[in-house]
């Protein structure tokens, strides 16, 4: 799908747990996330914690938008 | 007698279902699931020990989760490694392939798997372990363990590989020798002419070596000006409506939806949930936020950091689906897309 949307113009990021398998398929932008059934929010951690990993995490693949890249790129997270 | 090793994950290896996906691995002595299956159809060989590991754990702790396997395999004899077979369980599909690359790397023992065509295992590791074409569900087990004993039988009576077409394993772009009876009709030089001739009059003509292609796509440019720009969420993470109005598929999806986020802050537990059945939904359901960004989304636009956020969200659930029903998908929602100006998107995946 991100191909898809990539193909018809959208700049496009693509937020998941599984990195190698995004590289394989071919996605340009990439940003982690921390696991498949709770992308972004860790439900152990606090509701706090969780935002501020979800709200950096959306903030770099916005920053990610606004990125020239010429290679598929993974997009470093802090948090 | 040889030995045998084999992976399963823990569904397969009875410890559970999603919920149990975190399971980290173990390795027992019993003959568990589909290993009786296996063990049964070896010749002159036997399973001796299972491991088993959460497809979770091994997807999101990879590192951590094949060191403590190589520790435990560390004093185990064996022949050959059998994982699998994981049919269309991308997650699993992806686990066999990495603990198999791992076990032929690190202890020099032959791998073998099994997957389904459209698992995304396939791609990331035909190059490096034997993967039999395997069915799309449990219900090819027995054609699917029958194909990777057979071939494990065939190499651990000292016997070798007649190619991938021949044995059915994914073909891994290796060039075995092969000796042929010395005649001219024989050489390369004959044979690469004959080729060019059948291309030069346009008939149907067979590369001897082909060269699998990674198909990419252009890289769209960077957005100039995010905070003039519409972004939309699409996800593969199942979020809907509670009553899932589109009656989304948990699994092999063929339908999507788009849901109104007008003047919503967050996405409400209650207001909606996944229908995802490829991973526990319970932390989706309590907060769907943590699939769709939304408040994170809002947030953004608050501070002026994106132009808006266009106001539905594009859904659909991302396991077993096709290659070829994701790309319908995607280009039926291209027009909604387009019609609100959208040109940034954050896909999420789960």
């Amino acid at each position: 799908m991100v191909k898809e949307f990539e193909k018809a113009g959208f700049t496009i990021v693509h937020m998941c747990n599984l990195v190698p398998v995004s590289l394989t398929v071919g996605a340009n932008r990439i940003v982690p996330t921390i696991s498949i059934p709770y992308p972004l929010g860790d439900p152990n951690t606090s509701k706090e914690e969780q935002w501020k990993l979800r709200y950096h995490r959306v903030g770099v693949a916005l920053d990610a938008l606004t990125t020239d890249v010429t290679e598929q790129t993974v997009f470093k997270v802090r948090i | 007698m040889k030995k045998v090793v084999c992976y399963l994950n823990q569904f397969f290896g009875g410890v559970g279902g999603e919920d149990k996906a975190d399971q980290e691995p173990f390795i027992v002595t019993e003959k568990i699931g589909p290993v009786m299956a296996i063990n049964a159809a070896l010749k002159d060989a036997e399973v001796t020990h299972t491991i088993v590991c959460g497809d979770n754990f091994m997807g999101s702790n990879t590192d951590e989760a094949i060191s403590r396997i190589m520790d435990m395999l560390k004093d185990v004899e064996m022949d050959l490694f059998i994982a699998g077979p994981a049919f269309q369980a991308g997650r699993y599909g992806v686990a066999c392939g990495t603990i198999c690359k791992a076990v032929q790397d690190k202890l020099g023992v032959t791998a073998i798997t099994s997957m389904n065509v459209e698992n995304p295992g396939v791609d990331m590791f035909k190059r490096d372990v034997y993967i039999f074409k395997g069915g799309n569900g449990a219900v090819k087990m027995r054609q699917d363990v029958k194909a990777m004993t057979d071939f494990a039988n065939k190499l651990l009576a000292g016997g070798k590989s007649e190619g991938a077409d021949a044995e059915g394993y994914f073909a891994r772009g290796k060039r075995q020798e092969k000796f042929l009876e010395f005649k001219r009709e024989n050489t390369a030089a004959y044979r690469g002419v004959q080729m060019l001739i059948r291309k030069m009059n346009k008939q149907p003509y067979q590369t001897e070596l082909v060269i699998p292609a990674k198909e990419l796509v252009p890289i769209a440019p960077a957005i100039k000006d995010l905070s003039k720009a519409v972004v939309a969420l699409v996800t593969t993470g199942g979020i809907v409506p509670v009553d899932n109005p589109d009656r989304i598929q948990s699994a092999s999806a063929t339908r999507w939806g788009r849901y109104d986020m007008t003047g919503m802050d967050r996405l409400e537990s209650g207001v909606f949930k996944t229908i995802h059945a490829g991973f526990d939904p319970a932390a989706a359901n309590a907060d769907p936020n943590v699939i769709v960004p939304l408040d994170a989304m809002r947030a953004y636009e608050k501070e002026g950091k994106i132009g808006r956020l266009h106001n539905y969200f594009y859904s659909t659930v991302g396991t077993g689906t096709t290659e070829a029903e994701a790309k319908r998908m995607a280009n039926e929602m291209i027009p909604y897309l387009r019609d609100d100006g959208v040109t940034a998107i954050i896909m999420g995946s789960t």
